[in-house]
């Protein structure tokens, strides 16, 4: 039987605010304990909610961002629950009219095609504290500081069919989250979390499966392997004659399995109610005009250009213009060096080499974007060649040195004076007569043969260009 | 529309309230008559009224982004019943 994935996304994001939404408390990570949870946060009675501005920007910015109808007017809602890290017993959102309404994602697949995934909706909530079962005798401890956070829920439609297009959605809303600065979408730290709704059916089904909710996915990897798990748990019910139970799971990632939470006394009703406590939020023209003019270049927009402006493939366009930090790493190295082409291969291969075998992101390379396009300018004018070019670059590693001064230290330039090379070519020439003789034979794979002798003699500094050249037309005699 | 006993109970439990079960009998035809009552306005004809989610004619303020709040965890804590390393503790409420 041939089964199909059925995956929707739930994805929360700490929008990165100074301060709550509804209070003026701190909303600094990794502060001391309830330092950072006050009145309001606490729900003392009689502290009333007042909306942060801030918020409501970076959620129509998002809604821009994704094409999606601007609500013009937003209503919060009281979500009820009782749960200790929650003061209020319930949380603010935004149940039938959120801020931001149905719009889209574009993705790129494996296969380089692309797909569009509609959002259903992304409305603005409280964040909860947090618990902490451990060590307190009994007791679970409770730090508010994280209480009333804002955060942003994107939904996605459920039209991601597979894993690895969960995982392509995730990081291009990620991408756009950090080009937009809404959020530092840390998702070690819980800016970006993840639950993922995943059903499987018959292919060519038109009705959906049963789906199960995975929630506590903290990374891009997680998502990957948790949804490959459910989906074969769903998959061996069903052909097994069972049938799969609607029920919220959880990830273990260090089991790389997926766990039923006990399902709750009493299902879910959360008896939601408009939040008497807070208006009707009304956005004009004038204000959505405002955040438009302020959004940056967007990856598919700056994908394109980098295809036109610098005649990159989509590929290498599409490497690039992943993160706002690569593109703009990328283009301060064109502008030093001038060659798009060579800078695509040096940032895209050589350096993102050396930032994964380090583990470091591009904001943390050990080799700025100045040094990086002075490195490749000496390429392009022929002081060092490309392979030579490969030892600069590890020796700018462990050195303050410029480029050039490492390139004079150890005396790395290219060697261009066409008396030298004859000189070389020559002494190669006599130094193997056998393979002359077989090249002129007409065996020309002998060719790459004499190429790396002459290199191996001049240490890899021969202009290659030349080199060839003169080899060619001696050899042939 | 008429509440049973059960339905009290349930929904006090949500609300986490207790009502024993001789009040709960007269908790239920109480609000059955409130029910009654939205029964009957149920039936005006509102297809061409907006919603209304607030009964103030008013939208509302904003305010900038700006940490107005000091650190009063000493001051707060005072009337916790338990605190730990700046914790409130609570029982135990993990499944």
């Amino acid at each position: 039987m041939v089964w199909e994935t059925v995956i929707g996304l739930e994805v929360h994001v700490q929008l990165d605010t100074k301060s709550k939404l509804f209070s003026g408390s701190s909303t600094t990570f990794g502060a001391e304990p309830n330092t950072q949870a006050g009145i309001y946060d606490l729900a003392m009675p009689g502290t009333l909610p007042v909306f942060n501005e801030a918020v409501l920007r970076m959620a129509v910015k998002f809604g821009l961002a994704i094409d999606a109808e601007i609500g013009r007017r937003s209503v919060f809602d009281r979500k009820n629950y009782f749960y200790p890290d929650l003061p209020k017993g319930y949380q603010v959102t935004q149940l039938a009219f959120p801020t931001v309404g149905k719009g889209s994602l574009q993705i790129t697949l494996e296969d380089g095609s692309e797909k569009v995934i509609g959002i259903t909706r992304a409305h603005i909530e409280e964040d909860a504290g947090k618990s902490l079962h451990e060590d307190f005798q009994g007791l679970t401890g409770i730090d508010l500081n994280r209480a009333g956070t804002a955060l942003l829920e994107i939904v996605s439609e459920p039209e991601l069919r597979n894993a690895k297009e969960a995982v392509a959605y995730l990081k291009k809303l990620h991408a756009i989250i950090l080009y937009l600065g809404i959020s530092d979408g840390n998702m070690a730290q819980g800016s970006m979390r993840c639950d993922a709704n995943v059903s499987v059916r018959q292919l060519g089904a038109t009705e959906f499966g049963t789906r199960t909710e995975i929630k506590n996915i903290n990374s891009f990897r997680f998502v990957e392997k948790a949804i490959n798990h459910e989906v074969r748990r769903q998959i061996d019910i069903i052909e097994d004659g069972g049938r799969i139970i609607q029920e919220t799971r959880l990830y273990d990632a260090d089991k790389d399995e997926t766990r039923s939470m006990r399902s709750k006394e009493v299902a879910n009703d959360y008896r939601y109610f408009p939040e008497p406590d807070l208006l009707p939020v009304v956005i004009d023209e004038a204000y959505i005009e405002a955040v438009r003019a302020e959004l940056p270049e967007l990856p598919n927009a700056k994908r394109a250009r980098f295809v036109s402006q610098y005649g990159l493939s989509e590929y290498d366009a599409g490497v690039l213009s992943s993160s706002r930090e690569m593109a703009n790493f990328y283009e301060e190295v064109v502008n030093i060096c001038g060659d798009t082409k060579l800078s695509a291969n040096w940032v895209t291969v050589d350096l993102q080499g050396l930032l994964n075998k380090s583990d470091l992101e591009i904001s943390q390379s050990p080799v700025s974007a100045s040094r990086l396009g002075a490195l490749i300018g000496r390429i392009k004018d022929q002081t060092i060649s490309g392979k030579i070019a490969k030892a600069v670059f590890e020796a700018m590693l462990g050195s303050e040195q410029s480029v050039d001064e490492i390139i004079e230290s150890q005396g790395l330039q290219q060697v261009t004076d066409s008396g030298a090379i004859e000189k070389l070519v020559d002494e190669v020439i006599a130094a193997n007569p056998e393979q002359v003789a077989q090249f002129r034979a007409g065996k020309e794979k002998v060719f790459a043969f004499f190429i790396g002798q002459a290199m191996k003699v001049s240490k890899g500094k021969a202009n290659p260009d030349q080199l060839n050249a003169l080899l060619l037309q001696k050899l042939k005699g | 529309m008429a509440l049973e006993k059960s339905d009290v109970e349930k929904i006090a439990h949500l609300a986490r309230l207790h009502i024993d079960a001789t009040e709960a009998q007269e908790v239920a035809s109480r609000i059955s008559s409130i029910l009654d009552l939205i029964d009957q306005m149920q039936s005006v004809e509102t297809s061409n009224v907006a919603p209304l989610a607030h009964p103030f004619d008013a939208v509302q303020r904003l305010r900038p982004d700006v940490v107005t709040e000091k650190n009063e965890r000493e001051y707060l804590q005072k009337i916790a019943p338990a605190v730990q390393d700046g914790l409130y503790l609570v029982p135990k409420v993990i499944e």
